[in-house]
């Protein structure tokens, strides 16, 4: 596994900020912006500059920072994994993205056409652009390599697409994540829909305000039994089950009722043959918008009913990271197997009226054989993945 | 592991291809750098109201699907998954100048929403009232490919039985004028006839929408049986021809077997290269088909491919419009198609008759 988010450069870091409650979240920073006063965010320390420095790119590089911040994570899961040879087995990359190099296009959009040296950030526009340059730096080449644009589900499907990979024999071993930074183009685009919280972001709360957007990439490395097996490889964790469906209710709400995630999530069980009894800790979407947190909630009370077990929303540290969340709480999930911690819902204060589930809201051991997480997102799209101990 | 269909088409292009009983029989020529997509009446499959709100890339995908669900004879599908390079660039641009220009106040959001890459599959969704398994690819000229892929995978472990898949893009006025300022597209106009000689950098830019209904039971009006298909992000041009005779072996295809070669050829001499090596190497016996100077390019032209294999396998006919040698195929069975984009994301695919 590999990380960059607004509580940590590496997983390490992100763990012990998870579990020492330390949130990420601040003004911003890096973008010059009219709203600064108005939200808050997640982002991520290291500047561009920084970026380009860690990664060791040339000064002629047009690297959007999508693309470097994916080049690290990826970087760091691939190192994580033991992998030297990275051509001695069938090796595919899919990541997700949202954002993709809109960044630079937002900042040079008119500068293109007097400039000539900004013009090499138009061919690094396109989403697929910053995959591309993550296969390049994993030294991924001549294979299946592509990107996943689901909205704030994205990285959960290439989870789940490169899980169908392995399965399907196409490939013996995936890194598979997203990667998105903050823009003035998010910001603004989440402004006008009014979902930005002017303060800390509180997951499931009565009074919750809306989101805050953040930057992240996650990318986590899938391999086949075959090649666990011939490596003699430790697994961290086994994708237990998936599931992918669409609430086709509203461009960008969700049903009251949360169709979409309810099938999402009894699809995921079916997969992974569980119950909803088997389910040890759920790591909700929970972006803290009033529409959201009340129609996930509605769906996992009609899918767990009597059965919940404790739940929470990492948002609260992170922020939404929008196409990277589905990797980031991927990642998160795993920590929580291997540790045996649930993590607390930061922020939350006032039971929500609509129904009577509350949030975990203190860190809590408990021995987890299953996590299942959401990710939903934009175009009613709704995923649902489960990690397990054992296969 | 089961077989894989295509039961229907949908195409919207540069060409009139939205009437399915049709097939290339008039021409629209052109002399230009950039050609757009002839719209077919969108009123008489989309309320107007709704018509009014939409990017022509939701409008475009939306008709292509209907048209393909209509000739399956199919209400719904248990799956949709679209690909597209660039999703509604017209409201990505919208909303990136009006940020600019009025310096991030009085925003409204449709253009935003519209911008998001999975608005076409979202809506189409909408539309339907398909609950469903629903993914977007983004991978440039492999964005359509992965959709082919995913769909199949599916279809083979019949985890369903129907998926829409589809590849839409469409052209944005000031993506058009920043990849001039490149050579992305030609300088000069191009007349249809003359893309592959221009000896020009750069293509003929356009838009359009293909979808399809893939099923695991072959029909009597199915098309073509999907083989298979494959991706790559880099793929040098040295390593073309082993890579295609692996990806044939794969499939137990020999050379001979190709009675067709469906090359995405645009012109661009930087990198139409790629496909010369194959047309004038390993396939220089073999008919070979082009088509990129009838629907121009975009990251889901690769689609178009798709659908003139289909119709060619269904109607047994190969128009001349599209025929880039002499030799004519003895019969019209295998279908083999290649396609790369600047010389990254290449992909095979091959189908067969059913």
């Amino acid at each position: 596994m590999g990380i960059i988010s607004a509580i940590g450069n590496n997983v390490a870091e992100n763990y012990s900020a998870l579990i020492e409650g330390k949130k990420g979240i601040s003004r911003v920073a890096k973008i010059d912006t009219v709203h600064r006063d108005a939200i808050m965010v997640g982002e991520i320390a290291a500047s561009n500059q920084e970026l380009i420095d860690e990664l060791g790119l040339a000064p002629e590089n047009n690297y959007c920072r999508t693309a470097m911040l994916g080049a690290i994570a990826a970087k760091q899961a691939v190192a994580d994994a033991n992998i030297s040879a990275i051509k001695k087995y069938k090796t595919g990359l899919i990541s997700a993205t949202s954002v993709g190099g809109m960044d630079m296009t937002e900042r040079f959009y008119y500068d293109y056409l007097e400039d000539k040296n900004l013009q090499k950030y138009i061919e690094g526009h396109h989403a697929g652009d910053s995959t591309q340059k993550i296969a390049e730096q994993l030294g991924i080449e001549q294979s299946l390599v592509t990107t996943i644009s689901t909205a704030c589900s994205s990285a959960a499907n290439a989870i789940m697409f490169g899980a169908r990979l392995i399965k399907s024999g196409k490939l013996d071993r995936v890194i598979v994540g997203g990667a998105d930074c903050l823009s003035k183009f998010t910001i603004n685009g989440f402004k006008t829909l009014m979902i930005l919280s002017d303060t800390y972001n509180t997951p499931f709360d009565e009074n919750r305000k809306g989101l805050n957007l953040g930057e992240a990439a996650a990318f986590l490395v899938l391999e086949s039994n075959a090649v666990v097996k011939a490596e003699n490889k430790k697994v961290l964790a086994y994708v237990k089950g998936y599931g992918n469906a669409n609430d086709a209710f509203h461009q960008t709400a969700s049903s009251e009722n949360g169709d979409g995630a309810t099938l999402a999530m009894e699809k995921a069980l079916k997969v992974g043959g569980l119950l909803p009894k088997d389910i040890d800790y759920i790591n909700a979407h929970g972006t803290a918008t009033g529409n959201n947190d009340l129609s996930e909630g509605r769906a996992i009370l009609r899918v767990f009913g009597e059965n919940l077990p404790e739940f929470s929303s990492t948002k609260a540290y992170t922020g939404h990271t929008l196409a990277a969340a589905g990797a980031i709480e991927a990642v998160y999930a795993i920590l929580a197997l291997q540790n045996n911690i649930i993590y607390p819902n930061l922020n939350f204060k006032t039971q929500m009226k609509e129904f009577e589930i509350t949030p975990q809201t203190e860190l809590k051991e408990k021995e987890l054989e299953t996590v299942l997480s959401n990710s939903l997102g934009f175009g009613g799209n709704c995923s649902t993945l489960i990690f397990s101990k054992r296969a | 592991m089961k077989k894989v269909y295509i039961q229907s088409v949908g195409s919207i292009s540069a060409q009139k291809t939205f009437d399915n009983s049709e097939f290339l029989d008039e021409i629209s020529t052109y002399n230009d750098t950039v050609i757009s997509a002839i719209d077919p009446v969108y009123k008489d499959y989309i309320p107007p109201a709704a018509a009014r709100r939409m990017a022509k890339g939701i409008k475009m995908g939306v008709v292509a699907s209907k048209l393909a669900l209509e000739e399956a004879a199919l209400e719904n599908v248990d799956a949709i998954i679209t690909g597209t390079g660039l999703g509604c660039v017209v409201d990505s641009e919208k909303f990136v100048s009006a940020i600019i220009d009025n310096k991030e106040e009085f925003l409204t959001p449709t253009s935003f929403i519209q911008s998001t890459h999975n608005t076409v599959g979202g809506q189409i969704a909408l539309g339907l009232g398909c609950k469903g398994y629903n993914f977007t690819y983004v991978h440039a000229s492999n964005s359509f490919e992965s959709s082919v892929l995913d769909a199949k995978m599916q279809l083979e472990l019949d985890e369903v039985s129907n998926i829409l898949i589809g590849g839409v893009d469409e052209l944005g006025v000031h993506t058009v004028k920043i990849h001039r300022l490149i050579n992305h597209i030609k300088s000069t106009a191009v007349s249809l006839d003359n893309v592959l000689y221009s000896n020009t950098k750069g293509t003929v830019f356009s838009e359009g929408a293909n979808f399809f209904v893939l099923g695991n039971t072959k029909k009597d009006n199915s098309y073509a049986e999907l083989v298979a298909v494959d991706i790559f992000n880099t793929l040098a041009e040295g390593n073309l021809a082993e890579a295609v005779q692996q990806f044939l072996k794969d499939n137990n295809v020999s050379i001979e077997d190709i009675d067709v070669l469906v090359q995405g050829n645009n012109g661009d001499i930087e990198f139409d290269h790629y496909y010369n090596s194959l047309s004038t190497g390993l396939f220089s016996e073999i008919q070979q088909v082009y088509y990129k100077h009838l629907c121009g390019e975009f990251y889901t032209a690769s689609s178009f491919g798709v659908w003139l294999a289909s119709k060619i396998i269904k109607t047994q006919r190969v128009p001349s419009i599209v025929e880039l040698n002499d030799v004519k195929a003895s019969k019209i069975e295998t279908v083999l198609l290649y396609n790369q984009y600047r010389g990254e994301n290449h992909s095979f695919t091959l189908l067969r008759k059913c």
